[in-house]
């Protein structure tokens, strides 16, 4: 029974975990088209090209696995799975519904979540140095600089929640989130948000990959079925990214009937958030490396350092 | 400036507004355009208004044109007369891998022989079969449309214009004739029986 219970858990995040992303990248194709006054894909699968992406995967699946000769050859055919895996872990432990419907309970659940977080930003850096490529270093580089830069107010947005319900569980902070919690917790909701695309690279602060000034970083190596893992992982990594912002600062899900209708809400809030990643890469052009070091300790770091003094202030003098 | 962050508000706004709307992507294949008014796609041959001129072929800036004829004679019309010499059309050929479009064949034909058709989708896997001879030229005609109205203030067409002149002249003419024919019967008055017997 006990097998059986955590076999079906498993699956059911694995599900998640190959169509989520798969569903964000085809509202990106079309979202990013008709903001520019076109249609987007709409040949594949017969119906407005629902079926792109599957496509898509066919023909990645289809070309030649190349490793440059120069090129550190275990660490660059490691590298899109050290990107990858981690979002597969982290989303065991985000729960989607009230009565511990999620993957796996874990105590230090934020803990293990962060730190499981940064490592996939390790495969972006692992990729850029063994591809024996100048492009690629200088994204790797970029991208080392922009992890460090950004882990901090990502860890600091993430501890003021903490500090608020008292624990580090995910599913215990959603017990004890209320709903003013939103306004007391909405500076440090912006700045995880931030930081969390800031880590996926997403734009505005995409200057690692900067495909029209360094051609894709540390990518720009990689075909086949290893770039498209790598592409996999960034639509993971916003589903996670939301997902997170969703569980420790919109509430999960909570809404009204939560009992029965809390992973509905749980999904509309996550989907909101992606979309919103996504209109962020229409509507804006691309930080430079050094505005993105700067918006990240000049800005963000001392508003999450407030959030967290704010926390304290409330939790201690009203509750 | 405005407030900081104004501009990227409006970026946000301005994406959201497009997207609202309906897109202008064409859908070509499944949809066909709907082209201008004198859209030049191919080029049509009325051949029976043909004379073998040969005034296409020589302006065509390409060479593109291909005219071969003959003569044929025509036997006298009245007894004694001269015989008569006829152009006879052998082949007439477009090469539209070689046609850059420009209309001056149809400009300059004085016969009305070369029509544009607004037809564009005669891509073809063999670049000679580009080559459109006379029969094809002729199908082309059927795709002819009509001419389009001319505008409110555009100048009258030159063959009105002339049939115009012609009969203001003529009717100026009658009028001056009928005026003197007038003039004379009131002067008729005093000099009897001189003309305008039939006024």
């Amino acid at each position: 029974m006990e097998f059986f219970d955590v076999a079906w858990r498993l699956l059911a995040v694995l599900v998640a975990f190959l169509t989520l992303p798969l569903l964000v990248g085809q509202t990106e194709h079309k979202v990013m088209a008709h903001m520019q006054g076109r249609v987007g894909p709409m040949y594949a699968g017969g119906f407005h090209g629902w079926a792109q992406l599957v496509a898509d995967g066919v023909k990645f699946a289809q070309k030649e696995d190349v490793v440059p000769a120069a090129a550190d050859r275990r660490v660059f055919q490691l590298a899109p799975a050290v990107a990858l895996v981690p979002y597969l872990l982290v989303l065991i432990a985000i729960p989607i519904a009230p009565n511990g419907v999620v993957g796996q309970v874990v105590d230090a659940g934020i803990f293990f979540v962060l730190a499981v977080l940064g490592v996939g930003v390790l495969g972006q850096v692992m990729g850029g140095w063994a591809s024996a490529n100048k492009y690629s270093l200088l994204g790797g580089m970029r991208t080392a600089a922009q992890l460090l830069a950004y882990e901090l107010p990502l860890l600091l947005a993430a501890a003021s929640v903490a500090m608020a319900a008292g624990t580090l569980s995910l599913p215990g902070m959603l017990e004890s989130w209320q709903w003013w919690w939103l306004p007391w917790q909405l500076i440090g909701a912006f700045v995880f948000f931030t930081a969390g695309i800031a880590e996926l690279h997403r734009p505005p602060f995409d200057a690692p990959l900067a495909p029209e000034e360094i051609i894709f970083g540390p990518l720009t190596e990689y075909g086949g079925l290893r770039f498209a893992l790598f592409m996999l992982a960034e639509y993971a990594g916003i589903v996670v990214i939301s997902a997170l912002t969703a569980v420790l600062f919109l509430g999960g899900w909570h809404g009204p009937f939560a009992d029965q209708l809390g992973w509905l809400w749980m999904l509309l809030k996550t989907a909101a958030l992606c979309f919103l990643v996504i209109w962020m890469r229409v509507a804006w052009p691309r930080l430079r490396a050094d505005q993105i070091q700067r918006f990240a300790w000049t800005c963000l770091v001392p508003l999450a350092l407030f959030q967290i003094a704010l926390t304290g202030v409330v939790k201690v003098v009203f509750l | 400036m405005g407030l900081p962050g104004s501009g990227l508000a409006k970026g946000l706004a301005v994406t959201l507004r497009t997207m609202t709307r309906r897109s202008v992507t064409a859908h070509y294949p499944d949809v066909q355009p709907e082209l201008p008014a004198r859209s030049r796609g191919v080029i049509g041959l009325f051949e029976e208004n043909c004379t073998v001129c040969m005034l296409c072929a020589r302006e065509c800036p390409d060479w593109c044109i291909y005219i071969d004829s003959h003569k044929e004679t025509l036997p006298a019309a009245a007894p004694g007369g001269r015989e008569r010499s006829r152009n006879v059309l052998d082949r007439f050929a477009i090469d539209f891998s070689l046609c850059m479009y420009c209309g001056i064949c149809i400009e300059v034909c004085p016969f009305d022989a070369l029509f544009w058709s607004p037809e564009f989708e005669y891509a073809e896997t063999d670049i000679r079969d580009l080559t459109h001879e006379r029969d094809k030229l002729r199908e082309w005609m059927w795709t002819v449309p009509e001419p389009p109205p001319l505008d409110d203030a555009a100048e009258e067409p030159k063959e009105i214009a002339a049939a115009r002149k012609a009969a203001d002249k003529l009717a100026a003419a009658q009028a001056a004739a009928a005026e003197s024919a007038s003039g004379e019967s009131a002067s008729g008055e005093s000099a009897a029986g001189e003309g305008g017997g039939d006024a």
